[in-house]
């Protein structure tokens, strides 16, 4: 056998780079990990059913402004973006934490912050791509981006994407339980409670996205529960504070369980 | 010369106390961690390996906390026992990724050098989940050694590996120790440690045992009192030959087994002369059956020792 390592010590290796945000390589081995097969075949199925749903409202009904409106809020913004986020944000993290592979990313010299806020940026890369491009195809379809609703829906989709891939993520980094947590916010919060308790409505993703979408749309079909201004706090204070305290809670991340 | 320092560490999950006041300092060369399967092996490697934080006490290289202290991956080379990887990668990738995140200056040039130490470059191209379990682990190595550390952290290396492939392991191991690296590695086959590391921690029931020199060790567990279940042809003349002998501490007649219960001094006195007064007196040995050499016993003997 021929051992090739040079003598041990301090001062072998010079680091390359100071602190940084972004890490290529977190990057790679992260997207790599979220577009493996089965969750690749369940992140192209939602967009699908959509367009699929749209295709056929377009080719059996007159589609109208405001069947675009209902079907783009009913399904695309209200169940399809959430349940998106939950497969993106949740699988950024969460599986190597279960199977213990991120050890080989806690093992090395990088701020947790950077970990965390480039797994991000590739849960929100794939959330926007599995749900906001959908949606403008689906607006498009249904309409032909008519009163602007197609660019208004992505542009809100894009906005909820950013959101919930960060509390998505959180959910990733806190429970084991990720995807079923996030399924039943996803679905009983944003799907239900958000669409019919008034006072919920303020604290719901979905309504924050539909103030931005409400303010690019032409005329009123679009509506929201809350201002722009309020949705757009909201969107923020939410996406720092949930990825502020994944990176403190991945700081504090104990691998090891009993033997 | 890098150094790990263990001080007054103790370790709980819940009301279950994994490690109790341990101290221990882990040095240049290659060192046992030898103790019974969930004596707090892994979770002394777990927190020196700064994944896991102290309930009490310090753990530090060469002075600093691990603990929180992801500069000190610099130095530190893990190899976890949990099988799980990048398996959709291969190993070459793998080994590539692990340079990159090390930040080093041509991680191609150092993957390369790392998958031939573990020479692993004939299987570099195929992906990991296609990997038996000895190649997985010649991959986790390469990826530990990637930046060459002085500080290596093996927890149950040896485990599901052929043997070839744990003499080739053993090997690896034993000239880093000569390079001057901190290796430490993780066992519950006594076998194993005797082999490879001269000296030796050994851990039972979360407390530290014993430390120092394998060969001082192993005698101490072979020299301690032996309990043996003997059935004979003729039970009590043998337990009259037996007792006067000086290698036999106290005996036992066991009527409901059917038994002599023998305490034994002397291990290797004891085995010599009991065929040999047997043979000597007509009788018939018809079981001879050490009652308490399980490796629990064993190493519960050396915290009272």
């Amino acid at each position: 056998m021929s051992v090739t390592t040079a003598p041990a010590g301090r001062g072998a290796l010079q680091p390359a780079a100071g602190p940084r945000l972004y890490h290529p390589t977190v990057a790679r081995l992260t997207y790599r990990a979220l577009l493996g097969r089965r969750r690749a075949l369940l992140l192209f199925l939602l967009p699908l059913l959509l367009l699929i749903i749209v295709s056929a409202v377009r080719g059996l009904a007159h589609a109208d402004d405001s069947t675009a409106n209902d079907v783009l809020q009913g399904f695309a913004l209200s169940a399809m973006v959430p349940l998106v986020g939950v497969i993106a944000g949740t699988g950024a993290i969460g599986p190597e934490i279960d199977d213990g592979a991120i050890v080989y990313l806690l093992a090395k010299p990088i701020r947790r912050g950077t970990i965390i806020f480039t797994k991000l940026l590739v849960a929100i890369g794939v959330t926007m791509a599995f749900s906001a491009i959908p949606t403008l195809l689906a607006g498009y379809i249904l309409n032909g981006n008519g009163l602007n609703i197609a660019v208004a829906y992505t542009v809100g989709a894009a906005a909820a994407s950013v959101a919930y891939a960060a509390i998505f993520l959180l959910l990733g980094v806190l429970t084991r339980h990720a995807v079923v947590v996030g399924l039943v916010y996803a679905l009983v919060w944003e799907g239900v409670v958000g669409n019919v308790v008034p006072g919920a409505r303020t604290l719901s993703v979905q309504q924050w996205a539909l103030a931005v979408a409400q303010k690019l749309a032409h005329g009123d079909v679009v509506s929201s529960d809350v201002s722009l201004a309020t949705g757009i706090v909201l969107l923020a204070v939410v996406t720092a504070g949930a990825t502020w305290f994944a990176g403190r809670r991945l700081r504090s991340l104990k691998l090891a369980g009993e033997e | 010369m890098t150094t790990i320092s263990i001080d007054n560490v103790s370790r709980w999950f819940g009301n279950v106390v994994a490690v109790n006041d341990v101290t221990m300092t882990i040095g240049p060369g290659v060192t046992g961690l030898l103790g019974p399967n969930g004596a707090g092996k892994s979770t002394l490697i777990n927190m020196m390996a700064g994944f896991l934080a102290p309930s009490n006490g310090s753990v530090t290289l060469d002075g600093a906390v691990i603990w929180r202290n992801e500069q000190a991956y610099r130095e530190i080379g893990i190899v976890p026992e949990r099988e799980s990887m990048y398996d959709f990668l291969t190993a070459r990738e793998f080994v590539v990724a692990n340079a990159e995140l090390h930040g080093l200056p041509d991680p191609a040039a150092a993957a390369q050098r790392a998958l031939a130490t573990v020479e692993m470059e004939y299987a570099q191209d195929r992906r990991i989940e296609t990997y038996s379990k000895g190649m997985r682990q010649r991959a986790k190595m390469a990826s530990a050694l990637v930046h060459e550390p002085s500080v290596l952290l093996l927890d149950e290396p040896f485990n599901g590996m052929d043997p070839r492939q744990r003499l080739h392991l053993m090997d690896l191991l034993r000239r880093m120790g000569a390079e001057g690296r901190t290796v430490l590695f993780s066992s519950h086959i006594l076998e194993e440690v005797e082999q490879l590391a001269h000296h030796i921690e050994v851990v039972v029931a979360g407390r530290h045992a014993a430390s120092g020199d394998f060969r001082k060790i192993r005698r101490l567990m072979t020299d301690r009192p032996h309990r043996y279940l003997v059935r004979s042809s003729d039970d009590r003349q043998l337990a009259s030959v037996l007792i006067a002998h000086t290698s036999t501490a106290a005996i036992e007649l066991d009527l409901r087994e059917d038994a002599l219960r023998i305490q034994a001094v002397d291990f290797a006195g004891f085995t010599e002369f009991l065929p040999r007064i047997a043979r000597d007196h007509g009788i018939r040995l018809f079981t001879v059956s050490p009652s308490d050499e399980s490796l629990e016993s064993v190493f519960s003997y050396l915290v009272t020792a």
